[in-house]
């Protein structure tokens, strides 16, 4: 069954069969491809994995201070304390090209170099929970930040994934058999074309050479 | 150059402001939305979001899933973990292989 419907001539035979080298020839690469791909995601969601363990643990221990802080002050005086922090972050944002997914490639850069400064408040009326729970956040920002660049990567990635798959299944199961059929389609059409003419002309020859028998034949 | 941002409730949420990072407090579901759209048109490269706020905005955090900037994380807010910020890794593999083939022993 030709699923489209072709002329079964012979410029018709040659253009599908360029396409069908081209269609295996894509399907071929973009296989490579999503092979590489899965592999690189692998690695990277299995980092992304520890890594969202890492930074949920650490934001929740720092949770726990933050409500004992909360608790042990008022909260005017800790709404104050944390009111104008000295220290602001900004990023930086790259692009990595993994097989032709952009991924972001994330670098901080803190306005004062010097650590401390995350401690925006005086000592004196805060309490000391408050102290741990800044520093706990500190502590885990760079892999929080780690976090959002490989947790991105990972979601673009997977789409990309998925993207490659339907195109290779779709090559894979829909259009290259479909080329493979139509050139069987055309051959055989061709081929009988090509036997029918054949036929045509040996029974041409019969009646002409029956004709010139007989005219010899013929009593005069 | 770009900016981080953190959303969700307050008392999740107020301790990054002595790291330098950007707070905004919203707990409600429209704020959310208004705000997560200006936040993704002004120069956020990363915008953290408690989990219990993500879970009002997950049709707006849906759309940003597949644009290179910026990079929306979930965090666990001060209520505790729902898991659902390791949901997303896991929806992430499953669109990616079909199964699930990271989490299912552990």
């Amino acid at each position: 069954m030709a699923k489209a419907q072709v002329n079964p001539t012979r410029m018709e035979l040659t253009r599908l069969k360029k396409k069908l080298i081209t269609a295996k020839r894509g399907h071929k690469l973009l296989k490579d491809k999503r092979d590489e791909l899965m592999r690189q995601f692998l690695d990277l969601v299995r980092e992304n994995k520890t890594l969202r363990e890492k930074v949920e643990k650490g934001i929740i221990a720092a949770n726990k201070n933050f409500v004992l802080a909360g608790a042990l002050m008022q909260d005017e005086v800790l709404n104050t304390a944390l009111l104008a922090s000295k220290q602001s972050v900004t990023v930086e944002a790259g692009k990595r090209n993994v097989m032709s997914v952009e991924i972001p490639v994330f670098e901080y850069k803190t306005r004062l170099p010097d650590a401390n400064d995350i401690y925006s408040y005086g000592f004196a009326f805060t309490s000391s929970d408050l102290d741990d729970a800044v520093g706990a956040l500190s502590d885990i920002f760079p892999d929080m930040l780690r976090l959002a660049e490989c947790e991105k990567s990972c979601q673009l990635m997977a789409a990309e994934i998925e993207k490659t798959r339907r195109r290779v299944n779709a090559l894979e199961h829909v259009m290259i058999p479909g080329m493979q059929e139509s050139i069987k389609y055309i051959t055989m059409k061709l081929d009988e074309n090509e036997r029918s003419t054949q036929i045509r002309l040996m029974k041409v020859k019969d009646m002409m050479i029956k004709e010139i028998i007989e005219e010899k034949h013929r009593p005069k | 150059m770009y900016n981080i941002a953190v959303m969700g409730d307050r008392d999740s949420i107020y301790g990054f402001a002595a790291l330098g990072l950007d707070t905004f407090p919203v707990s409600d579901k429209d704020e959310g939305e208004r705000l997560i759209k200006r936040l993704c048109e002004e120069n956020y490269a990363v915008i953290y979001i408690t989990e219990a706020l993500a879970h009002l905005l997950e049709d707006e955090i849906e759309k940003f899933r597949t644009q290179p900037l910026p990079a929306i994380i979930l965090i666990p807010g001060v209520s505790g973990n729902t898991g659902k910020g390791m949901n997303s890794v896991k929806k992430s593999v499953e669109q990616a292989v079909g199964s699930d083939i990271i989490f299912n022993n552990g």
